[in-house]
């Protein structure tokens, strides 16, 4: 297995709280892996680390061989934050079509580029649509797209699946599932465990710190609880009896 | 590499910082005719008093510096605000924009309007309303649009100042009406007590108001007038790069 990130010994301290504590974790390559937890559990933080834009107290996070925050990874990392981050007074198609310009490298392909981003997210009849006219769910796909124009290699997703519906989360998951085919790395995190089931890898987090990293049947088989939900708190609790 | 410029990456920001404008058609409508309009009503006010029209001449050609920077100053600090608050500045510094790429993206987007606004209100002051000047109204549109570069640069910088939008209008009784109280306009520079004048020397509207007074009184560009319109200028650039410090990457 090669690891597209590797974290050691990393710690974030924030104004005084540790939300991150000495976490070491390796990220596969070309994999979707999961990075589950409840809310306030350090995931976004994690995911900031990653892609450079929160600074890191202690220990290193390597992302695809370079320290994170590089100024050359910032083309081959894609992000998407919680909240979609895109311009309300601006269609879908202009949204998409901006970020894809940050990306000079890829201009070559760019048309393209743009209209199979906006297809990849279902969003095919609202191009022309401005985003604050749209649904939080379908804002949140907007999101996605305009991390999916410029192909990154390694692709961070906050929440991507929030507010979305039951058939719209399983085309997204299996557009997931493609893109990491391709070669593509992941790092989606959810606090839904149901999810887990779509990741080839978990990383469970709990109070900034890391509970578990296995697969999904790892998960069942080490806890013999029925459902991932049920095997996430059979692991916290093992682990609160034997701190 | 990321640092530096990169000429795409500033036309695209640019033409979607337009795209944003001109989705908002009444704020375009107010950026070219509120100047204009406060010009007319201001031609109104003096057009029957003795020395009115000698008057007004002298007030709507410092307006027409002062009017473009506050308003500039206004649109372009809540512009970038919303920028910070919406998440989108952060996501922006994680791809590979540049942060020269995003001021200058602004700049030129909003210059372009600031054009505008300055070609519509020199042309009505001085075609429509009798506004005399000694020198070519051409030299008043472009220290007009030199001006509100300096609101656009100042806007930006003081975004980084306001968490919410309410303080960022806030800014602007702070930033602009002193220069408007020091630049010449109500009293003239000599006859301020001379602390003021101190203060009046570093602050950018009092340069632009003495480079339009300079066109004012006479027939050629003079050098004083190429001098404080420099000032201008470099003070615009100087606030530039301290607005690039605002924006960083990483946060603690």
């Amino acid at each position: 297995m090669t690891s597209a990130i590797t974290l050691s010994g990393l710690s974030v301290v924030r104004s005084g709280t540790t939300v991150l504590d000495a976490l070491d974790a390796e990220i596969p390559a070309g994999a979707i892996t999961g990075l589950l937890g409840p809310s306030g559990s350090g995931k976004t933080t994690l995911m900031r680390v990653i892609v450079g834009a929160q600074r890191i107290t202690g220990g290193s996070a390597t992302v695809l061989d370079r320290p994170a925050g590089s100024p050359d990874l910032r083309a081959r990392v894609g992000y998407t934050t919680q909240s979609p981050a895109v311009y309300g007074d601006l269609t879908v198609a202009q949204n998409v079509e901006y970020f894809a310009a940050l990306y000079p490298t890829r201009r070559a392909t760019a048309r393209v580029d743009i209209a199979e981003a906006i297809a990849a997210v279902g969003l095919e009849g609202f191009a022309g649509r401005r985003a604050e006219a749209l649904s939080g769910g379908q804002r949140s796909r907007v999101s996605i797209a305009c991390a999916l124009v410029a192909h990154p290699e390694l692709l961070i997703l906050d929440e991507p699946t929030v507010g979305l519906d039951p058939l719209l989360r399983a085309e997204l998951w299996e557009r997931f599932a493609a893109m990491a085919a391709d070669g593509t790395t992941l790092l989606v995190s959810s606090h839904v465990m149901d999810e887990a089931a779509h990741c080839a890898r978990l990383l469970l987090l709990r109070e900034g710190r890391l509970v578990a990293a296995l697969t999904p049947p790892e998960l069942l088989a080490r806890t013999g609880a029925p459902t991932l939900d049920d095997a996430f708190l059979a692991l916290v609790r093992e682990q609160e009896t034997a701190a | 590499m990321s640092t530096v410029l990169n000429p795409s990456i500033t036309r695209a920001t640019a033409v979607r910082v337009l795209h944003q404008l001109r989705a908002d058609p009444r704020t375009i409508a107010m950026i070219v005719v509120v100047p204009t309009a406060l010009l007319t009503l201001m031609y109104f006010l003096y057009r029957d008093s003795p020395g009115g029209s000698a008057l007004f001449s002298r007030i709507a050609l410092v307006l027409l510096g002062v009017l473009p920077f506050a308003l500039m100053f206004i649109v372009t600090s809540i512009a970038m605000q919303r920028e910070r608050v919406s998440g989108t500045l952060e996501r922006l510094l994680t791809t590979p924009l540049a942060k020269a790429d995003l001021l200058l993206g602004y700049a030129i987007a909003f210059s372009a309007a600031a054009t505008a606004q300055a070609v519509v209100a020199t042309t009505v002051a001085a075609y429509l309303l009798g506004m005399e000047t000694a020198g070519s109204v051409w030299l008043v549109v472009l220290i007009a649009v030199v001006d509100a570069w300096l609101g656009v640069a100042l806007g930006l910088l003081f975004s980084a100042f306001a968490r919410t939008e309410f303080q960022a209008v806030q800014f602007m009784p702070i930033v602009v009406v002193p220069q408007i109280f020091l630049c010449g306009l109500l009293v003239p520079h000599d006859a301020m007590p001379g602390w003021l004048q101190g203060i009046a020397d570093v602050l950018p509207m009092t340069y632009a108001v003495k480079a339009l007074q300079e066109v004012g009184a006479h027939g050629a560009a003079t050098t004083t007038m190429w001098t404080s319109l420099a000032v201008v200028a470099g003070f615009a650039i100087a606030a530039l790069a301290l607005a690039a410090a605002t924006l960083p990457r990483k946060v603690a």
